[in-house]
């Protein structure tokens, strides 16, 4: 997709003298003595396409519409573009919503939809024309222009809620959920299409989702958020690679994790995690109290099953496989260890197409080497 | 749908039609007797309705009537939405479950009991009776019925269409005017037509707040009546019924296509 001259990353909140497009400092709201969002400090940067990653009813819809001014933080400041937002109404904010019902006027054709924000602008005639007209065209509803919304599809109704929504041409996008509605297909179709568009746009998106691979597909930064808190805000790969909790590993892919007491050596930790087996092995980055109960979390896919131990690794434990999930490309083997730990491990098919397939009830070893995995200490 | 009844339905449905409709059809059909004798059949005739065309007094009750309902009804209509909207729309805030209960009260408080207190209202703040009395009692005893049918549309309304046409940079008052009216109109509409039938029958109220020169036709009927029937007064009658039989109708219609309309746009919006 990028040209080859273009490498320089895209990471503006690794620049310290980058100044943020939004930025949460201490944001709490409470609806009665319920807090859907959580003392929460967040930057966000121009040209991001920023995801909010978490489950329903964690705080993530009252986050934008605080955003766009239909909620009033109950404390702290909402800084936009170096501004403080309170004071400013909804129809005077450079932010624009796309709602997660659309909420396409249904009275007005798709035409008189994304024209409405320009109009409310005044903005002269044909510059209303030619804005609504290049918004047509990049979401692609040339033809649809004078239907109204019950006379389309359901994809077609969500390009409209986009078009209108970037008809003004605002400094920021807030997507809630856009994408919820639409079946698997049309959904990824969608994505590409929406990373498309704030490319060519340069507008900084954010967007609402449950979805973790949605976020993933995305996204510059995720931020994954529990009961009105942000856990964690990483890139997608930070957030897949180094969870810096069980909760956002456990819910971005599949994860194993195991339970143990930690002892530090060196710039190890040695996990006691079952009796009469031998400790886990893993660098950490993160000094850890000696005996503290550590969680240690692995990807099923940085697992090596062999029929014989691979001494190459530091990590071996024998155990025996329970069930084979074939996903065509890979496979994924759940083991059981003696202890009765329940193991996944995929691994690549055919990549040695010498090597026998492992079956039912086989015994295996699994091995990992001591980066494979992440200490996790909450 | 084309069930066959049984002879006990048929039989309670014509007792229960005839209950209603027996007297006005009797009086629809006396309106087009040729003779003067209310109650003797001497023959087809339109003469009692060309009659009505040549009496001033009927035409100028008319004309009173005529006024009466469109100008109350648009200020019901007005009154009603606005406050309506403000019950389903406003929020919390404070006396909002007073307010809307007692934007019900007209509803079931007795017509003679409302004639009458607003006959000592303009008694005491020295309003002489006549059209602008009238108007003003009318538009009072109105406007609970427009609420009620514009509330119940709003509760159904998406408030987040309100929240898009704001964020899309609408005022308030433009939001309100370019999408939540458009969109809740047929029930604006209903409200209205609603208001105009009740004005155009009522005659208690009237009564109280009407003076010599403004009077109305349930008024005038009533008080010719009391010197008997002519055929005359049936005739109007008819054409009474025929208005607000229109009235009532179109209401029901415009409602109900919106409705349809409406449910067709929410199936479209669940279909993905
Ligand atoms: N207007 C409101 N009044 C009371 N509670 C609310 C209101 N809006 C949201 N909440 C509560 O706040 C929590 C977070 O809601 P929301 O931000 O919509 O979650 P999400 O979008 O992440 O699913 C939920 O528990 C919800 O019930
Ligand atoms: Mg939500």
């Amino acid at each position: 997709m990028a040209e080859p001259a273009q490498q320089k990353v895209f990471a503006p909140w690794e620049d310290p003298s980058e100044k943020p497009i939004i930025r949460f400092e201490g944001v709490t709201k409470r609806f009665g003595d319920f807090t859907a969002v959580d003392k929460l400090d967040l930057k966000i940067y121009r040209g991001e396409f920023f995801a909010l990653l978490g489950p329903s009813g964690c705080g993530k819809t009252t986050l934008m519409r605080m955003l766009a001014g239909f909620e009033t933080p109950t404390e702290g400041h909402i800084i936009l573009d170096g501004q403080d937002v309170a004071p400013i109404p909804p129809n005077k904010r450079p932010v624009n919503m796309m709602f997660q019902s659309y909420a396409l006027f249904p009275h007005l054709t798709v035409w008189e939809n994304i024209a409405f924000g320009l109009k409310r602008e005044g903005m002269e005639k044909d510059k209303i024309e030619a804005r609504v007209s290049e918004m047509l065209r990049l979401t692609r509803l040339e033809q649809f222009a004078k239907r109204k919304p019950h006379q389309i599809s359901g994809g077609q109704r969500q390009r409209v809620a986009l078009a209108r929504s970037l008809a003004k041409a605002p400094k920021l996008l807030l997507l809630d959920e856009p994408l919820g509605a639409l079946d698997k297909k049309l959904r990824q179709e969608t994505q590409f299409e929406l990373m498309d568009i704030q490319e060519k746009t340069g507008t900084t998106f954010v967007i609402v989702t449950h979805d973790q691979e949605e976020a993933m597909t995305v996204a510059s930064r995720v931020a994954v958020m529990d009961h009105g808190k942000l856990v964690q805000v990483a890139t997608p790969a930070g957030i897949y690679e180094t969870p810096n909790s069980v909760y956002v590993a456990d819910f971005i892919g599949d994860v194993n994790i195991i339970e143990g007491a930690a002892t530090p050596n060196g710039d190890q930790v040695e996990i006691a995690w079952a009796e009469g087996l031998a400790p886990i092995v893993a660098k950490s980055s993160e000094p850890i109290a000696p005996g503290a109960k550590v969680h240690f979390a692995i990807r099923p896919e940085k697992i090596y099953v062999s029929r014989e131990p691979d001494m190459e690794r530091a990590n071996r434990v024998q155990g025996k496989v329970i069930d084979i999930a074939y996903l065509g490309n890979i496979s994924t083997y759940r083991v059981r260890l003696a202890n009765g730990q329940m193991i996944s491990a995929s691994m690549t098919n055919a990549r040695r197409l010498s090597r026998r397939d492992f079956t039912w009830e086989d015994e295996v070893w699994l091995n990992w080497t001591d980066t494979a995995g992440l200490v996790l200490t909450r | 749908m084309n069930r066959k009844l049984s002879w006990f339905n048929v039989t309670s449905l014509t007792l229960g039609f005839a209950f209603l409709y027996l007297p006005m059809l009797i009086l629809i059909i006396y309106s087009f007797n040729a003779s003067k004798l209310v109650t003797v059949w001497a023959g087809f005739s339109t003469r009692w309705y060309g009659e009505l065309l040549h009496d001033q007094q009927f035409l100028d009750a008319a004309w009173v009537t005529l006024r009466v309902g469109v100008i109350s009804s648009t200020f019901a209509t007005i009154l009603g939405t606005a406050a309506a909207y403000v019950l389903v729309r406003g929020g919390k805030f404070f006396g909002r479950t007073l307010f809307s209960g007692m934007i019900y009260a007209p509803l079931v408080m007795p017509e003679v009991i409302t004639g009458l207190s607003l006959l000592l209202l303009f008694i005491s703040i020295g309003l002489d009776r006549g059209i602008v009395t009238i108007v003003l009692a009318h538009t009072t005893f109105t406007m609970c019925y427009v609420s009620v049918v514009v509330s119940s549309r709003l509760m159904t309304f998406d408030q987040s269409l309100e929240e898009a046409a704001l964020d899309l940079g609408a005022s308030a008052w433009d939001s309100f005017r370019l999408v939540t009216l458009p969109i809740i109109f047929p029930a604006v509409i209903s409200g209205w037509l609603l208001a105009f039938t009740l004005s155009l029958d009522d005659l208690v109220i009237a009564s109280f707040t009407s003076g010599p020169s403004s009077t109305t036709l349930p008024i005038k009927i009533f008080s010719a009546v009391r010197l008997g029937v002519s055929p005359e007064i049936n005739a109007l009658s008819t054409l009474m019924i025929a208005i607000v039989a229109i009235g009532v109708i179109t209401a029901s219609l415009v409602s109900k296509g919106a409705i349809k309309r409406q449910r067709e746009e929410e199936l479209a919006g669940n279909r993905t």
